[in-house]
Order: structure tokens, then C-alpha cells, then sequence
């Protein structure tokens, strides 16, 4: 008998191991698709259109897009709070810190990193928000409230709320991804930098961030995605507003963010109906969404990657 | 990693002794809990809704200590999974707030609708310095939940509360996000009462609310209501209760005003089903609590339901003993294990209803024949 060819198993085994994570998303996108058949034959396009939603039983409508554009708004304002301040971090800690500084605070970002959503969204439903209506709300509203993005009465259960929380959730993952690019920047490109004169801030801003940055732009696709994807958190602050209501207009408004929608429905709705349907459809078009961030976010990168040879992937 | 030669060695002798720990821990755990007596197990699993999950978590544990051999699972995963299990045959009976419609009676024929505790909505709000008992009608309820009255000073509700100096500020209304029995009651009411409501909402586990905030669960709603000046929302009687909330006392059709109490609900439960009440396999959907005609009743009251069928030898690995389990358990649920109820803050059924799931349990065979109820 031949003698066994331990390479070739493991080869064989791991190859396996590798394909099944393929096959997990072709019957992801499987069962999203046959699970939103009934909804997408019988409301087509207007599916992704519409902006009514009424799962009561013969008066069922199902347009999806307020969710959608809830889901962007949140995440928008959660980037533009989190990218800065991660990046800040970053810099901070990488160039600036002493290490008994930086250590610890690193070790604190990566905890934070660890605490599960539900709780940001108890803290958010029973803290944060008040906060928000109290030191930000209400004085916009009161100062500033002819500006359409400031209006209505603010309550903070509302985007802003959600996109505030959202933003202190990635933070921990937009920072200590940024961190590590940082500081896989060569020094050899800071001694250079320094060496013809530049100042700290130059030399930050010019080499360091521009040399990292297809790094740091995954950074913040990873924010992105993890904001895209919140569900328990998002849905305890942003109001759960359903229809037309929850067309993001306003900062102050209740809104709702399709894993939101899906995480409220789909638990009570019944066997084999067109709601249950619907709520399949929204996850669908919530892969959709992630796919595409990912897929742009890599052509983005390898872009960048052509641009400026040597830059870190 | 590749320092030492020995530490690959010495690692899985570790690995060794642990698993040896695990898994005879494992055997000799499972033997010493799973056969306290010589008897041999049953188990009896469910799943369905949340709110009756507190009453019957209880009622299982009690049932439990009296029959140690009977073990009774039961997963409190919403109604809708529920009733799909059911139809599935993967579990032995289900719970829900709602009786089941047309097409889930087609997919579960012959399903046994068996009241084993009541529901109610009760009205709350949050307005400084207005304690509980602000009088408020159907009609109006429904006009606020619609947003057709939006100030809590308008005359519709001041008209009811001449003594109340009501606030000139904007009504801020709580929903629930996620769909439950509890809405579902809720609009079932809102129906019953608004023409317009009916026509333009209508009932269902989630509607499609024209204004609001929607807050998860009963305790989402009531944190928001409890935390927000000038809102009004609604949440299921023990949670209200539990939790001092202000509440509202609703006038019923015969014109009294009544604040939802375990009392009040249940006089709206048996001046309901002395007007009478389907039997246990006919269809429920139907059967309406809301509204009875008493001067002391609750209008927004509901049964919950343990779902079951009524001949048992359809669910695959079903037993003749198994059988007689789930009956007498179900016996002892519309019993002895009413007297938990109150305690956690659950309404006790009514006589008249206790006789009608008497006839609906005895009503229950396996290959046609009737089982030993006690």
C-alpha cells in the first residue's frame, strides 16, 4: 500500500475549509432570494421605490426604500463623528504618546471594541439620548431650527441619536485598524521627512496619512460596515418609525434602518406571508449594500494601490 | 511555537486529561440528573408567545417539583414562530396572543384554541402632575393614535377631564416597533371603536403607524413614555402595573370608567363569556373580549392561548404516555396553576372559562382515544 500523502490531505482539507465559506454566502444569497420571491413578483421594482410599508392582512404594501436611506443616513453621520476622531487617535497614539500612554489607552480603544451592541443601546436608550436632547437638540432646534435638518421637536430618538451612537460604536474598530497602519508606515519616510525641514504636522499630514491611506480607507470601510449592519443598538435609539415617517428629512427625525426593520418584524410575522417575504426582500438588499461597500472599497483600494506603488494594503 | 520539543507533548497530555474530565463529567451529569426516579423522562416541549412566558415559566417550574418525571420545555420565541412550529408538528403545543386565522387553521386542522390567561392594554402617559385615571374614550384614543388630535389641551380630551387642567404641549405617541400580541390587541380595539381607524390602519401585529416613536417591547415603550414629558403610549397590564405607571381609565359601552385592574379585566372576561364563547375546536378568530358591556369592565382585554391538537398521534414520535402527559399538564394549567397568576400580576380565568377548556382537554385522544386527564 502506497504510503498516505499527509501534504496532499491537508491540501485536500483545507481547500474544503476555504470553499465552504464560499458556499456559505451562495446559500445566503440563495435563501434571501427564493425567501423574497413572493414580494418581488408581486411588487417588482416598486419594492425598492416604494415608501409605504402595511403588513396588516389585506392591505399589505411593502416599498423598501425609507429603510434604505435611513440606513445610509445613519451611517453617514456615524463617519463623519467617527473618521476624525479615529484618525486623531491614531496619530496621536502612534506619533505623539509616550508609550505608558499609549499602551493602556490602546488596550482601553480594543476593550471597547468587545462591548456587545445591546448594551451601547441600553446606554444609548437610557443615557446617551438625553444627553443628546439636552446639550445638542434642543439648542439647535431653538437657534437654528428654520434650517430643514433642524426641524421638528426633538426627542432624541431620532437619526442623530443613532448616528451619534453608531459613531462611538466603530470608533474602536475605525481607530485601532488606523493605528496599525500607522504604524507599519516605514521610519525610514519620516527621517526623510524630517530630514529636509519638515514640521511634525507636515510630516503627518503630507507622508505619514498619504502613504497609509488605502490603509486607512479600509479602516473605514470595516466602520462603515459595522455601522451598515447594526441592528439592537440602532433600533433602541432610532425611533422605529415606519412608511413615509421614516424618510430621513430632518436630523430630529424618527427614522429606521432596514436591520432595524427586519429585527422588529420578523420575529411575530406570520409563516408564509408576504410580509415575512418582505422582511427577507430587505435583507437582501441589505447584502446588496454590504456587498457593494466591499466591492467598491476594494476597487478604491487597488486604485490607490496603482496610483502610489509601496502603499499599504 | 517551535522552541521546545517537549511542549507538544505535555500540551496534549493536557488536552487529553481535560477532555477525559469533560466528557465523563458530562456522563455522569447527565445520568444523575436525567433519572432522579427509576421512571423514565417525558418531554413535553412548546414555544410561542412572550407575554404569557413569565405565568407559564412559573407554572412549569411548580408543575415540575409535583411530576419530577416530566420535563417541560418551553421556548418563549413569538407567537408567529409559534404557531409555525406548530404547523411544522416540531413541538408539542404553542402559545399565542392571537387565535389563529383562516390559513394557519387550514395548516393546523383540527388545533384546539385552549384560554389559559388574560391580557389587557392598559393606556399610559406622562404628563407632569396628572396622576392615573385621565378619563379617555375609545373614539379619542384612537384619534391621538391616528394624529388627529395632537395637543393635550385639545377639547376632545378636555371635554372628559373637566377637573384636569390639561397642558398646552404637543402629544408626543409611543408605539411598539416590533410586532406583537400586545398591538394586535391594541388596534383590534382601535378597530372596534374608530370607524376610521378601521378603514384607514386596521388590526395586525404591526401597522403602519401615520405618527410616533416605535420603542421595542414593552419595556422600550415604557422607558420612552416614563422618560419623555407629554407622551402617551400603550403596555400590557402586568408591565404597567409592575412598574407604577400613570395610566388612563377608558370608558366601556355602557358608560362606566374603568382603570385596568386584575378585577377589571376579569369582569370583562366573564361578562364576555357569558355571552358565549366557541368550543375549543372551533374557530377563534372571532372571539372578542374588547368592549364588554359591564359597568366595571376593561374594554382593551384579550385571551392568550395554548395551541394543541386535538387528536395528538399526528405529531411524529408522539406516545400514548407523552400524550397523557400533555394532557394532564394542560389540566393542571387551567387549575392548580391558576393560583400563580395573581402573584405575577396574570389575571385567573374565570369559571365559565375553566369549564370550557375542561371540555376542550377532554376533548383530546391519541389514535382516537381519550386520554386520563388526573
Amino acid at each position: 500500500m502506497d504510503k498516505i500523502n499527509g501534504d496532499y490531505l491537508f491540501q485536500i482539507l483545507v481547500a474544503l475549509l476555504a470553499a465552504s465559506a464560499a458556499l456559505i454566502l451562495v446559500i445566503t444569497g440563495y435563501t434571501l432570494v427564493s425567501g423574497s420571491l413572493p414580494v418581488l413578483e408581486q411588487f417588482g421594482l416598486r419594492f425598492f421605490t416604494g415608501t409605504s410599508w402595511n403588513p396588516v392582512e389585506g392591505r399589505e404594501v411593502f416599498g423598501a426604500l425609507p429603510y434604505l436611506l435611513g440606513t445610509l443616513a445613519t451611517s453617514v453621520i456615524a463617519l463623519l463623528i467617527s473618521v476624525p476622531l479615529s484618525i486623531g487617535i491614531a496619530i496621536f497614539l502612534v506619533e505623539m504618546a509616550p508609550r505608558s500612554v499609549r499602551v493602556p489607552v490602546s488596550y482601553v480603544i480594543d476593550l471597547l471594541a468587545a462591548v456587545p451592541s445591546v448594551i451601547y443601546g441600553l446606554w444609548g436608550l437610557f443615557v446617551l439620548r438625553f444627553w443628546i436632547v439636552d446639550y445638542i437638540e434642543t439648542p439647535l432646534s431653538v437657534n437654528l431650527g428654520w434650517i430643514p435638518l433642524f426641524s421638528g421637536t426633538p426627542y432624541g430618538l431620532d437619526i442623530l441619536t443613532a448616528g451619534v451612537l453608531l459613531a462611538i460604536m466603530v470608533i474602536p474598530t475605525i481607530s485601532s485598524v488606523s493605528r496599525e497602519v500607522i504604524q507599519s508606515v516605514p521610519n525610514s519616510i519620516r527621517e526623510a521627512a524630517y530630514g529636509i525641514g519638515a514640521t511634525r504636522w507636515e510630516v503627518v499630514s503630507k507622508w505619514v496619512l498619504s502613504y497609509g491611506r488605502s490603509g486607512l480607507f479600509g479602516a473605514v470601510v470595516l466602520g462603515l460596515g459595522r455601522a451598515v449592519g447594526e441592528t439592537m443598538a440602532v433600533t433602541m435609539v432610532i425611533g422605529n418609525t415606519v412608511g413615509p415617517a421614516a424618510i430621513p428629512t430632518s436630523l430630529f427625525k424618527a427614522s429606521q434602518t432596514m436591520s432595524s426593520l427586519i429585527a422588529n418584524g420578523f420575529l411575530e410575522s406570520s409563516p408564509g406571508s408576504l410580509e415575512l417575504s418582505a422582511y427577507i426582500g430587505v435583507g437582501l438588499l441589505l447584502l446588496i449594500l454590504s456587498l457593494d461597500i466591499n466591492v467598491i472599497a476594494e476597487v478604491m483600494v487597488s486604485r490607490i494601490l496603482k496610483v502610489r506603488g509601496g502603499a499599504i494594503g | 511555537m517551535y522552541g521546545k520539543q517537549s511542549s507538544g507533548f505535555s500540551n496534549s497530555i493536557i488536552v487529553a486529561v481535560v477532555a477525559v474530565i469533560l466528557i465523563g463529567g458530562g456522563i455522569i451529569g447527565y445520568r444523575y440528573l436525567s433519572t432522579p426516579s427509576n421512571q423514565t423522562p417525558v418531554t413535553l416541549t412548546g414555544s410561542g408567545a412572550t407575554f404569557p412566558y413569565p405565568l407559564l415559566d412559573t407554572m412549569i417550574k411548580e408543575y415540575q417539583t409535583q411530576k419530577p418525571n416530566v420535563l417541560i420545555n418551553y421556548q418563549s420565541i413569538g407567537s408567529g414562530g409559534g404557531i409555525a412550529a406548530l404547523e411544522g408538528k416540531t413541538v408539542d403545543f404553542a402559545a399565542s396572543d392571537a387565535p389563529l386565522g383562516a390559513s394557519d387553521r387550514e395548516k393546523a386542522p383540527r388545533t384546539l384554541h385552549i384560554p389559559e390567561t388574560i391580557g389587557a392594554v392598559t393606556i399610559a402617559y406622562n404628563i407632569p402632575d396628572i396622576p392615573t385615571g385621565l378619563h379617555l374614550t375609545g373614539r379619542v384614543i384612537a384619534d391621538i393614535f391616528s394624529g388627529n388630535v395632537t395637543n393635550w389641551n385639545d377639547s376632545e380630551i378636555s371635554m372628559l377631564n373637566p377637573d384636569v387642567s390639561l397642558p398646552d404641549k404637543e402629544i408626543l405617541v409611543v408605539h411598539r416597533s416590533d410586532g406583537s400580541g400586545t398591538t394586535f390587541i391594541f388596534t383590534g380595539y382601535l378597530s372596534l371603536v374608530s370607524d376610521a381607524w378601521e378603514k384607514t390602519i386596521g388590526q395586525g401585529k404591526t401597522v403602519a403607524w401615520p405618527i410616533g416613536i416605535g420603542s421595542n417591547g414593552n419595556t422600550g415603550v415604557a422607558s420612552v413614555v416614563q422618560g419623555t414629558q407629554y407622551t402617551i403610549g400603550y403596555v400590557e397590564l402586568a408591565y404597567a402595573l409592575q412598574n407604577d405607571m400613570t395610566v388612563a381609565s377608558v370608558q366601556n359601552p355602557v358608560g362606566g370608567w374603568a382603570l385596568p385592574t386584575l378585577d377589571t379585566i376579569k369582569v370583562a372576561v366573564q361578562s364576555a363569556a357569558s355571552r358565549g364563547l366557541p368550543t375549543g375546536s372551533e374557530d377563534w378568530s372571532n372571539v372578542n373580549l374588547l368592549n364588554a358591556p359591564d359597568q366595571q369592565a376593561y374594554p382593551i382585554v384579550s385571551f392568550t392561548y395554548l395551541l394543541v391538537y386535538q387528536e395528538l398521534n399526528v405529531i411524529p414520535g408522539m406516545t400514548h404516555e407523552k400524550a397523557t402527559e400533555l394532557v394532564q399538564f394542560l389540566w393542571w394549567v387551567v387549575h392548580d396553576g391558576q393560583q400563580y397568576a395573581p402573584g405575577l400580576v396574570y389575571a385567573q380565568l374565570p369559571n365559565n372559562v375553566v369549564q370550557l377548556d375542561e371540555d376542550s382537554i377532554n376533548s383530546i385522544t391519541f389514535n382516537g382515544q381519550h386520554l386520563q386527564t388526573s
